[in-house]
């Protein structure tokens, strides 16, 4: 090949068809038109060469063992992250600085501010909170539900905001939400059919049976064992967060058997404190993302909060 | 290396561009260009400072890219990002457009309309205007570098750089309130995008108008190579009538030995004249963007030797090979109407009847609702089932209004928002949307106990005197539903 190309270097001549020069060489017949591309090809060519040396200069570029070289502006995919996660904060930092001055009844005045908080709850909820209460905040058996209008220990927020600083029979917590059920079948305080009996009466209350025999007897266990934390007429009571039996929600099943099960050996169920786990801004986000999921109550027409705890988080309620 | 002694003879594999500098020519087909650049420059400048007044809510510039609130204004049409399938129908219509300018009239959109080409010329105006003609373009290209060619080069680039600006100028007024970004162009407070835009279509246009030029058409377009695609025998191209004009010679040999010789005298104004510096009589080819200016420099010389026009002239190959067989030459009107033109014209026309009427009968109102996943439903203490939706409701008008959403079906069901309370839970409710958006409300619907999953219907009504409205249909979900 490099023979024939010089054998046949001079063989120049115009092309008939296009009245074009030949470059001057042929393979096999086949000969190659001398039309020149634009030198300014070229010069971006060498434009190109000339800027992928700088590249390598100014930008990682030769891999080396274990890295690569560093390139003299410093970047690095991983500073670049840095310094834009910097400026998310920066940029954030306005908001969370006003939040963390409003008080917390007063946040749904500012829409942009309750959005904003919202938002921002919904965050550290996916991040801290669906473990339990899940995605949708739905909950599952044991795990309560935040969509619905029934709460445990109160729906305002208030009452949120003070069961996400110090959770539920969080232990070393002084301020933390508890109380306890008795196991009234495995304690041995209550037989298997007055169990039986009690868990008829209670599914009275909701209308979810009819009144019959066994639930009249159960009526008088009731109001012997169970009206101290669920009330007379079954309501139950939030300071102590005794359930509204009365009420279409059952955190650990509503049929018969998961009532006497309930009530045969009681459920305790826990959450942690978040004071320490999460800044307050943080909590007070979260109180604001459960309070709007459509359950919460009005901070008015919440029955009157019991005085007796104060956190120092708690707002007072004149309005 | 495949050669290892490069030989003497062999050929530059670059070429240094060739400088063009066409002489200034007069005509009907030059008048007919300023006319095109007149219009072309002026609709492009002038546009963004036209108003259209559109209310207090919504701007009032006339035709308006208003990318930032993703809203796209042209005189009365406003186009909202979801109705894109207007500028996509704008779109195929300027191609199918193109085609059917090609097959009437060939290059025309090169020849006069491409704004590379406008740009070339304007910028070869001032080429004569600092420099000269050319020949004294041609001397001074030639002269050595000295104070006056300095001098020259150094205006002549200026106002490159000025129409350049301008042009760069111009673009961004398109984004934005024109007199309001002016303003804070020049104190310095515009976005910087702006600037970077300025910057950027300023170098290219001072690159591709001031230098590149022809360049830019014979290499690197690559709309020559499609239009020479389209172009067949009954498309209008420029042609040099070889029939009549060879073999060449002057008028004094055409004197001596009539009949000898045709009517080309090669007196070169036709490459002279070219912005391409193409020489038309070797046939058709992708420097020649038929900007007829050869056509007008030779009617020109024709008419001072004495002879018929037209050596040099509009032309289908079809009527080239009658005229050829000594036909009569047709008239250029008749060669723009064929079959493939009027499919062309056709199609282009039903297209934009199509988007004329789908923009009219397109609704300023509507509502668009999307569902609660999770979780799908949710018992309430009262045992009855709630589920939550997010319900967008839209106003293309440039003005509030009052609208109310109300259920249509699902027996039992009320709902309110999160701005309401549950105790105000109603059949309907309703909101003011303001001008020109969509607002979104968050809606719990609400329904006894012991209904079953199913569809309803959100119905949406204006409550002004236009009215209007639309409806949409949804899931509610309930617990002992289709498994879902």
């Amino acid at each position: 090949m490099m023979t024939l190309g010089v054998k046949t270097m001079a063989n120049k001549r115009i092309d008939e068809t296009t009245g074009v020069e030949t470059m001057g060489h042929e393979w096999d017949g086949i000969e190659e038109l001398n039309n020149p591309l634009p030198r300014w090809w070229l010069i971006i060519l060498w434009l190109t060469v000339i800027f992928s040396v700088g590249y390598v200069v100014v930008y990682p570029a030769i891999p080396l063992l274990h890295t690569a070289t560093p390139g003299v502006a410093g970047w690095s995919s991983r500073g670049q992250l840095t310094k834009e996660m910097q400026a998310a904060e920066a940029g954030r930092a306005a908001v969370l600085a006003k939040l963390a001055a409003t008080p917390l009844n007063e946040v749904a005045a500012d829409k942009d501010l309750l959005a904003k908080a919202v938002a921002g709850g919904h965050a550290a909820f996916l991040q801290n909170c669906v473990q339990c209460h899940g995605s949708g905040a739905a909950g599952s058996v044991g795990y309560p539900n935040l969509n619905d209008d029934d709460w445990l220990w109160g729906g305002n927020l208030d009452q949120i905001h003070q069961t996400l600083l110090h959770g539920v029979r969080q232990p070393g917590d002084a301020e933390t939400r508890t109380s306890l059920m008795p196991s009234f079948g495995k304690d041995g305080i209550l037989t298997a059919a007055q169990i039986n009996e009690v868990a008829s009466y209670v599914l009275t209350l909701s209308g979810s049976a009819k009144p019959d025999a066994a639930s009249q007897a159960g009526q008088a266990i009731f109001a012997a064992n169970c009206v101290v934390c669920h009330g007379a007429d079954g309501k139950g009571n939030r300071q102590v967060g005794a359930p509204n039996l009365t009420d279409k929600i059952w955190l650990y099943g509503g049929s018969k058997q998961q009532i006497v099960n309930s009530v045969t050996n009681a459920h305790a169920g826990v959450m942690p404190a978040w004071t320490g786990r999460l800044d307050p801004v943080t909590i007070k986000m979260l109180a604001l993302y459960v309070h709007s999921l459509g359950g919460g109550e009005d901070f008015k027409e919440a029955p009157a909060a019991p005085p007796a705890v104060d956190n120092g988080n708690a707002q007072p309620q004149a309005q | 290396m495949l050669n290892p002694k490069p030989n003497s003879q062999q050929s530059s594999l670059y070429e240094k561009r060739k400088a063009v500098f066409p002489k200034a020519v007069n005509g009907r087909f030059r008048r007919f260009k300023w006319l095109v650049m007149l219009v072309t420059l002026g609709i492009y400048y002038g546009t963004p400072w036209l108003r259209w007044d559109r209310g207090p809510y919504v701007p009032n510039q006339a035709v308006l890219i208003d990318l930032a609130h993703r809203r796209f204004y042209m005189f009365g049409i406003e186009i909202w990002p979801q109705e894109f399938y207007f500028v996509a129908g704008l779109l195929i219509m300027a191609g199918i457009g193109l085609f059917l300018v090609t097959s009437a009239v060939g290059r025309a959109w090169c020849g006069y309309a491409c704004p590379q080409t406008v740009w070339t010329d304007l910028f070869q105006h001032v080429d004569r205007l600092v420099d000269g003609d050319r020949n004294a373009q041609l001397r001074l290209q030639a002269a050595p570098w000295g104070p006056g060619k300095i001098g020259k080069r150094a205006i002549k680039w200026l106002i490159y750089l000025q129409i350049a600006f301008w042009t760069g100028g111009a673009w961004i007024m398109y984004f934005a309130d024109a007199p309001t970004l002016t303003r804070s162009f020049w104190s310095g407070t515009a976005d910087p995008i702006a600037y970077a835009t300025v910057a950027v279509l300023t170098a290219t246009t001072f690159i591709f108008g001031g230098f590149m030029r022809e360049q830019v058409c014979i290499y690197m377009c690559p709309w020559p190579r499609i239009q020479t695609a389209m172009l067949d025998e009954k498309s209008l191209i420029v042609t040099y009538k070889d029939w009549r004009g060879e073999p060449r010679g002057s008028v004094k040999q055409a004197e001596k030995t009539p009949g000898a010789v045709g009517d080309c005298i090669d007196c070169n104004q036709c490459v002279n004249s070219c912005p391409t510096g193409y020489d038309i009589r070797n046939g058709p080819d992708i420097a020649c963007i038929t900007c007829a200016l050869c056509i007008d420099a030779c009617d020109n010389v024709m008419a001072q030797i004495g002879r018929p026009r037209g050596l040099i002239d509009y032309a289908t190959l079809e009527d080239c090979a009658v005229e050829r067989a000594g036909g009569a030459p047709r008239p250029i009107i008749k060669a723009l109407f064929h079959t493939r033109t009027l499919v062309y014209l056709g199609v282009w026309s039903a297209l934009g009847l199509g988007l004329l009427f789908a923009l009219g009968a397109r609704k300023h109102i509507g509502i668009a609702v999307q569902k609660d996943r999770n979780p799908p439903y949710m018992r309430m203490s009262s045992g009855e089932i709630r589920n939550a939706y997010t319900v967008k409701l839209r106003n293309m008008e440039a003005r509030p209004r009052l609208m109310e959403v109300s259920i249509d079906g699902l027996p039992g069901g009320r709902m309110w928002t999160d701005e309401t309370a549950r105790d105000s839970a109603a059949r309907a409710l309703r909101s003011t949307v303001a001008a020109d958006r969509v607002e979104p409300l968050r809606v719990y619907v609400i329904a006894p106990d012991g209904t079953g999953a199913q569809h309803f219907t959100f119905k949406l009504r204006a409550l002004d005197q236009e009215g209007g409205g639309g409806s949409t249909d949804v899931r509610f979900d309930a617990p002992g539903g289709d498994g879902q």
